[in-house]
């Protein structure tokens, strides 16, 4: 699912127009989706593992470190400070934080029921519990915490106003922690949001019309990316991927064709022994 | 003739000699000596670049391993220089006596100067070179052995200087002020017979006085020496070849992605997008300047293609496995109880690899020297045609006509053959003791010469006496000996004894029909025959025999014709007495393992001192020459001695090259000292290069070479000259005397038995062996298999390591040639130093492929590691190929795995550290798991390292992960090896990769099997199908090391 005509007018947005360029795609679900249904977004093109990006980060500042967080590494650099002050969370990686907002509606008889997306248990435990932490000082006002740094050059609002629950917010932010973890390849995906089965009668997403509205903040065009939207049902074995599949089914007809050419060549030559043996 | 005035006067110390390093210059030079080497040096530099140059990996991960192969290497050279210093010091440490100011004074033997009077005592070595000036006995004679220098363990007499003979005492010695004058009317004359010799042997006399006059260096011993060189392996000139090509592909690799990277930036959006700008910094800095820094970068990136621990690894492995050699119980030997004795680990596969050159082994001395008292002498008392009197005459003869000497038992070591006996006897024939030791079989015992009384003790336990007047020595033209004695009541009698073709013509002849039979019937089987003849001399006879003798013995000039003569007309019309015959046994198994040496592809040279009858019979008997043998000539004999031996040299070498040379028959050739110094160093310009390397040819084609007559310097120009052939053949040297040191320095391989002739030999050797015939298992059994050990180690680990580091070289093509490693760093930095260096360690120090009783008993196996067979270019193409498949395996298959990165069942997508380590787990497991196919012989060990280094990467990537590092700047591996486990496609796809990887391999030990049945069950003739299958699976293993 790609966003193609409606949004293209949103192709040259920069960081900073206020207010975002909204757009909405409409499509269609042939299939119902029975069970939890996870959203993920999509760049394309984008090189998360470029050297210099995946360097760009300080964990310890990540990590609730008082001292990283007012003179972060300089491996941050060039997005080490900003005016002087020193930026939370610095870095490559957090500067690009992927900052559109999606929202999903079903359309059933042009009304538009917003499906709940549950942004919550999207990232690692482990990262957002042991790995990302908030900054430690008195109190939990992380507006006090942050106090001294700056946010990121391309961000809208500072690291502490990411979210309004306190569990979600400043580094502990879950979007932010999956955005954190650089993808391997240049054209990847990241989770969004999980929508959830409500009960056992009902498919988590019927089949039928949806409608996608997009909060257009990230710009692509300029290094020829593009976004997408995924829609998908994990199995046991995660996502869809047929890799695997096909993988295993060559695998396994080469080895039985193989086997097959062995025993008969075993079989024959077998034979061949026998007979050989008579004469003698 | 050497004069005092010519002495050196300057005060020349006596230097140890072979170690490397001192305590204090190991340091700096051995690490040079470390920086040396091609892959060192290059870490060096790679861990220079990452200090310098901003790099996607830290200087940890290069320098860690470096440091610990340094300081592994240089444990392990320290180790064995200490080794060395310490024998070095029982030589040069050992006490001497010197006389200074009429007291003795104890020095150690490295700190004798030039001019120090130094006091040796019965048994003792020489510690340098002396002039003999006053011995305990007031003749001024000592006895000598030389052993140890050529070999000859028979006595030398060598005489004081004649104005000094009377001071035998401390004081008296101190009296002695010797003024060096230069002047030429007041020298003094000294001869050979004056000047002791370091590293020979006082015997028989208490105590010597010599003055110093050449020490250290500067010795006799020492100069025919040649300084120890590194020896080379081919194994490392392979494996240096290898890493150029390694570095080549690795120069390649980084320039591709240079260039790639460059065309790639040259899109701006590429070059520097929004998310990710560049700082100041490198927009700043010259492209130039960045271009050659990313290239640095590439290489530092990919510079684990360069196996980092394969030296330590080969170092280590060489080092543990020539353990192996000194703990085999098969070369223990009871008789000395030792065992063998490894002293350079670096040539252990070069054992291996002798098959295309030359074993030049050295017989004289001990190795049939050795073989004495084994040597019985089923003695020839077949013959004794004139009743019991004349036996006794012929046993008496037996015991009289020698020149063997008696040695007390008790100072004798090696040589208790007969522990009850209180005596050995020492001569410079092994005929003469077996003889004389069959006649004790038969009662009559030779007890010893006394003041020119032969002693002997005869059946009834009764002691004759016979006075020695004469002994006409043995030589090789007369091939006899007399001896002429005066009995107890007056008689005087010769005896001789000497080949039968030169006895028979002296006497009676109506005497040697029967004898004749004998003769030749033992002769058939095998057996060495000598005849005994006898005659009585009148008292006038005598008198003038004896004057002409003297005569001859005085003669300025002419004096050996004269000699001769006197000899020929004394020893004529004898009476024969008999015939003995004595078996030949040489050392144990010596024939055995020179056949299967033979049968190995090797080609079999001897070299040795001894006269060339003796050398000849030997290489007889140890089947080096066999009956069908045909023999060429190259000695005195057959060049003559005139002026022209030249020019007949070289004719001879032209008809013998010029020879139909037709590969039913065999060759031997046989050449002595003098005709090969006229070869090798010809007197004018006569185009004498040319007849060297015709020369060569002619060994070349001879199945054995016969070198008699030898200088020890030239035993090692001639092993020099067969090394530098074409093809440069690894030459291996074996040999037990000091004399054959430098021929053991000289070649690839020196081995030194273990012999009673001192221990220079062992000493100066890479591998010492107890016996001779150990030389088989050490070759064809241990040789072999460090040779299959070390080359499939060097194989395996470039190998490994292309397979490692090409993912790596794929991922730059989907990160923007960025130089992002893959790998996390502590993965890069174990993966050759924890993860994968053990098992194959094990596997090469365990290996046996073959079991080591096939290869000992097949010498045919040794031709198949010839050559170096298994570290050309096409097995390592294989490998090569094999590695670079299994790289693009692990690539693309998690590759194509990652084109949906969310694996896990609860939706969570995994990032690039998850993607190598997934990487990184199927190479690791892959790696391992090869090496446990090629496992042909599995101990606990093999399985504790495989199986353990595969826990200890999945326990390592646990704690890895499991930990925040406070060190760390990053925490990429946070729980990432946890969560990829979580995932079950994860698994799936490892283990579908590893088996996709593994499965050539697999298909290929299948179609090996099938081949190996139908080989054996179809012997010759497969028929189309069978046959084209072994035709494909060649095609596939066409490397495959059999």
């Amino acid at each position: 699912i790609k966003p193609s005509s409606p949004c293209n007018k949103c192709l040259n947005v920069s960081w900073d127009s206020t207010p975002p360029c909204t757009c909405t795609i409409n499509f269609t679900l042939e299939h119902s989706f029975e069970s939890n249904v996870f959203m993920y977004y999509g760049l394309s093109n984008f090189y998360q593992n470029h050297r210099r990006y995946v360097k760009s980060r300080d964990d310890s500042q990540l990590n609730g470190d008082n001292s990283s967080l007012l003179n972060p590494s300089k491996e941050c650099e060039p997005y080490r400070t900003n005016e002087d002050k020193p930026i939370a969370p610095c870095g490559a990686i957090a500067n690009s934080m992927f900052n559109d907002t999606l929202e999903l509606y079903r359309i059933d008889n042009d009304t538009r029921t917003p499906i709940t997306l549950i942004k919550k248990g999207i990232a690692w435990w482990t990262d957002k519990n042991v790995k990302f932490r908030n900054p430690t000082g008195d109190g939990n006002n992380l507006t006090a915490l942050f106090q001294g740094t700056t946010k990121p050059v391309n961000w809208p609002k500072p690291v502490y106003m990411l979210d309004s629950e306190p569990d979600n917010n400043g580094f502990i932010n879950e979007d932010f922690i999956v955005w954190m973890r650089t993808a391997a390849l240049p054209t990847f995906r990241k989770l969004y949001r999980l929508i959830e089965r409500k009960n056992n009668f009902q498919p988590t997403l019927q089949a039928g019309k949806y409608s996608l509205d997009i909060a257009y903040n990230y710009p692509v065009h300029s290094f020829d990316g593009r976004k997408r939207m995924i829609l998908s049902t994990i199995s046991w074995m995660g996502g869809k991927n047929p890799f695997l599949g096909i993988a295993y089914i060559t695998v396994g007809s080469i080895c039985f064709f193989l086997g097959v050419v062995l025993l008969f060549i075993h079989h024959k030559y077998g034979n061949r022994n026998t007979s050989a043996d008579i004469p003698n | 003739m050497m004069s005092l005035s010519a002495m050196c006067l300057g005060l020349f110390v006596n230097p140890p000699l072979s170690p490397q390093y001192t305590l204090w210059n190991f340091l700096p030079k051995n690490l040079f000596e470390q920086f040396r080497r091609i892959a060192n040096f290059y870490f060096l530099i790679i861990f220079l670049v990452q200090v310098i140059v901003d790099t996607p990996t830290s200087p940890v991960t290069s320098g860690l391993p470096l440091f610990f192969v340094i300081t592994v290497t240089a444990i392990k050279q320290g180790y064995e220089d200490w080794l060395r210093h310490r024998a070095d010091n029982e030589v040069n440490k050992s006490n001497v006596f010197v006389v200074e100011n009429a007291k003795q004074v104890r020095k150690e033997s490295e700190k004798i100067k030039v001019g120090d009077i130094v006091e040796v005592k019965a048994d003792e070595t020489f510690p340098c070179d002396l002039i003999f000036l006053a011995s305990s006995s007031t003749d001024g004679t000592c006895y000598v052995t030389t052993a140890s220098l050529d070999g000859e363990s028979n006595f030398k007499t060598h005489y004081a200087v004649r104005d000094t003979t009377v001071l035998c005492t401390d004081e008296a010695i101190d009296t002695l002020t010797a003024t060096i004058e230069l002047c030429p009317s007041c020298t003094l004359s000294l001869g050979p017979e004056n000047l002791l010799l370091k590293g020979a042997t006082l015997k028989n006399t208490k105590k010597i006085y010599g003055v110093a006059v050449y020490t250290g260096m500067e010795t006799k011993m020492a100069l025919n020496y040649q300084g120890k060189s590194q020896k080379r392996s081919a194994v490392e000139k392979s494996i240096n070849a290898f890493l150029i090509v390694y570095l080549c592909i690795l120069l390649g690799k980084a320039t591709v992605c240079t260039t790639l990277k460059y065309v790639w930036q040259s899109n701006p959006f590429n070059d520097e997008p929004w998310y990710n700008e560049k700082t100041k910094k490198e927009r700043e800095t010259f492209k130039v300047l960045r271009m050659f820094t990313d290239f640095l970068s590439f290489m530092v990136l990919f510079n684990f293609i360069i196996p980092v621990s394969m030296y330590v690894t080969v170092e280590m492995q060489k080092f543990l496995g020539s353990f192996f050699i000194s703990w085999d119980k098969e070369m223990f030997d009871e008789e000395i109880q030792e065992g063998a004795l490894v002293n350079t680990s670096d040539l252990n596969e070069e054992l291996g690899q002798v098959s295309t050159g030359c074993v030049c082994i050295c017989l004289d001395g001990d190795v049939d020297g050795s073989a004495l008292p084994a040597r019985s002498p089923c003695s020839g008392i077949p013959h004794a045609p004139l009743g019991p009197d004349r036996e006794e005459l012929f046993l008496r003869a037996l015991c009289l006509c020698h020149t063997v000497q008696i040695k007390e038992a008790d100072q004798v070591d090696g040589l208790m053959a007969h522990p009850e006996r209180k005596y050995t006897y020492i001569s410079s024939s092994p005929d003469e003791i077996a003889l004389v030791k069959g006649a004790e079989k038969y009662g009559f015992t030779f007890l010893g010469l006394e003041n020119n009384f032969m002693k002997i003790r005869n059946q009834k336990n009764e002691t004759e006496m016979y006075q020695l007047l004469h002994v006409l020595n043995f030589d090789p033209v007369r091939r006899r000996m007399s001896v002429i004695v005066r009995t107890s009541t007056g008689k005087l009698l010769l005896f001789c004894k000497g080949a039968d073709s030169s006895i028979f013509p002296r006497v009676q002849q109506e005497e040697i029909q029967q004898t004749k039979v004998h003769v030749d019937r033992n002769a058939m089987d095998g057996y060495r025959t000598l005849c005994v003849a006898f005659k009585e001399l009148t008292e006038k006879e005598y008198d003038r025999i004896d004057r002409q003798l003297n005569e001859a013995k005085m003669a300025l000039q002419d004096r050996e014709e004269k000699m001769a003569k006197v000899f020929d007309d004394t020893e004529a019309d004898m009476h024969l007495i008999g015939a003995t015959a004595v078996e030949d046994r040489l050392q144990e198994q010596l024939a055995e393992t020179i056949e299967a040496l033979h049968a190995a592809g090797m080609k079999v040279w001897v070299l040795t001192g001894d006269k060339m009858e003796t050398a000849k019979s030997t290489c007889y008997a140890c089947r080096l020459f066999q009956t069908s043998t045909e023999l060429l000539e190259l000695t005195a004999r057959t060049v003559g001695e005139s002026e022209r031996k030249e020019d007949r040299l070289h004719e001879l070498l032209l008809e013998y090259h010029k020879k139909s040379w037709t590969l039913s028959q065999e060759y031997g050739l046989i050449i002595d000292g003098s005709t090969l110094s006229l070869i090798l160093n010809p007197s004018q310009d006569s185009g004498s290069s040319n007849y060297k390397s015709i020369f060569l040819q002619i060994c070349l084609k001879c199945t054995a070479v016969l070198c008699c007559r030898m200088a020890p310097l030239q035993k090692a120009q001639i092993v020099r000259m067969v090394k530098n052939t074409k093809g440069s053949p690894i030459t291996l040297s074996i040999g037990d005397g000091a004399n054959d040191v430098s021929m053991i320095l000289e070649a690839h391989v020196g081995i030194g038995i273990k012999g009673k002739e001192g221990r220079q030999a062992s000493r100066n050797s890479d591998y010492a062996v107890p016996k001779f015939k150990h030389l088989r298992k050490l070759l064809l059994a241990h040789g072999h298999l460090y040779y299959v050990r070390i080359a499939h180690l060097v194989q395996y680990f470039f190998y490994k390591n292309l397979c490692f580091i090409l993912p790596q070289f794929l991922y730059q093509f989907f990160c923007g040639f960025s130089q992002q490693p893959l790998y996390d760093a502590a993965y890069l930095t174990m993966y050759n130093i924890c993860f994968t260096s053990l098992p194959i360690l094990a596997y090469s120090l365990l290996e046996q492929h073959i079991s080591i009783d096939t290869l000992t008993s097949d010498p045919q196996l040794y031709m198949k590691v010839s050559d170096n067979a298994m570290l050309q270019w096409r097995p390592f193409l294989y490998w090569t190929f094999l590695g670079a498949f299994e790289g693009l395996v692990f690539f693309f298959g998690v590759y194509f795995l990652f084109q949906n990165s969310s694996l896990e069942d609860n939706g969570k997508v995994f990032g690039n550290w998850t993607f190598g380590t997934i990487v990184f787990t199927v190479l690791v497991f892959t790696v391992t798991l090869k090496l446990a196919l090629d496992t042909r012989f599995w101990t606990w060990m093999n399985h504790f390292v495989i199986w353990g280094s595969l826990a200890f990467y999945v326990f390592f990537s646990f704690f890895w992960g499991g930990v925040i590092w406070p060190f760390l700047k990053q925490q990429r591996m946070y729980f990432v090896f946890a969560h990829m486990l979580t995932s079950v496609s994860t698994w799936l796809a490892i283990i579908l990769l590893i088996f996709i990887s593994l499965f050539p391999e697999i298909l290929l030990i299948v179609l090996k099997n099938i081949k190996e049945k139908n080989h054996q069950r179809l012997p010759s003739s497969g028929t189309s199908t069978i046959f084209m299958l072994s035709q494909t699976s060649s095609n596939h293993s066409f490397s495959w090391s059999e």
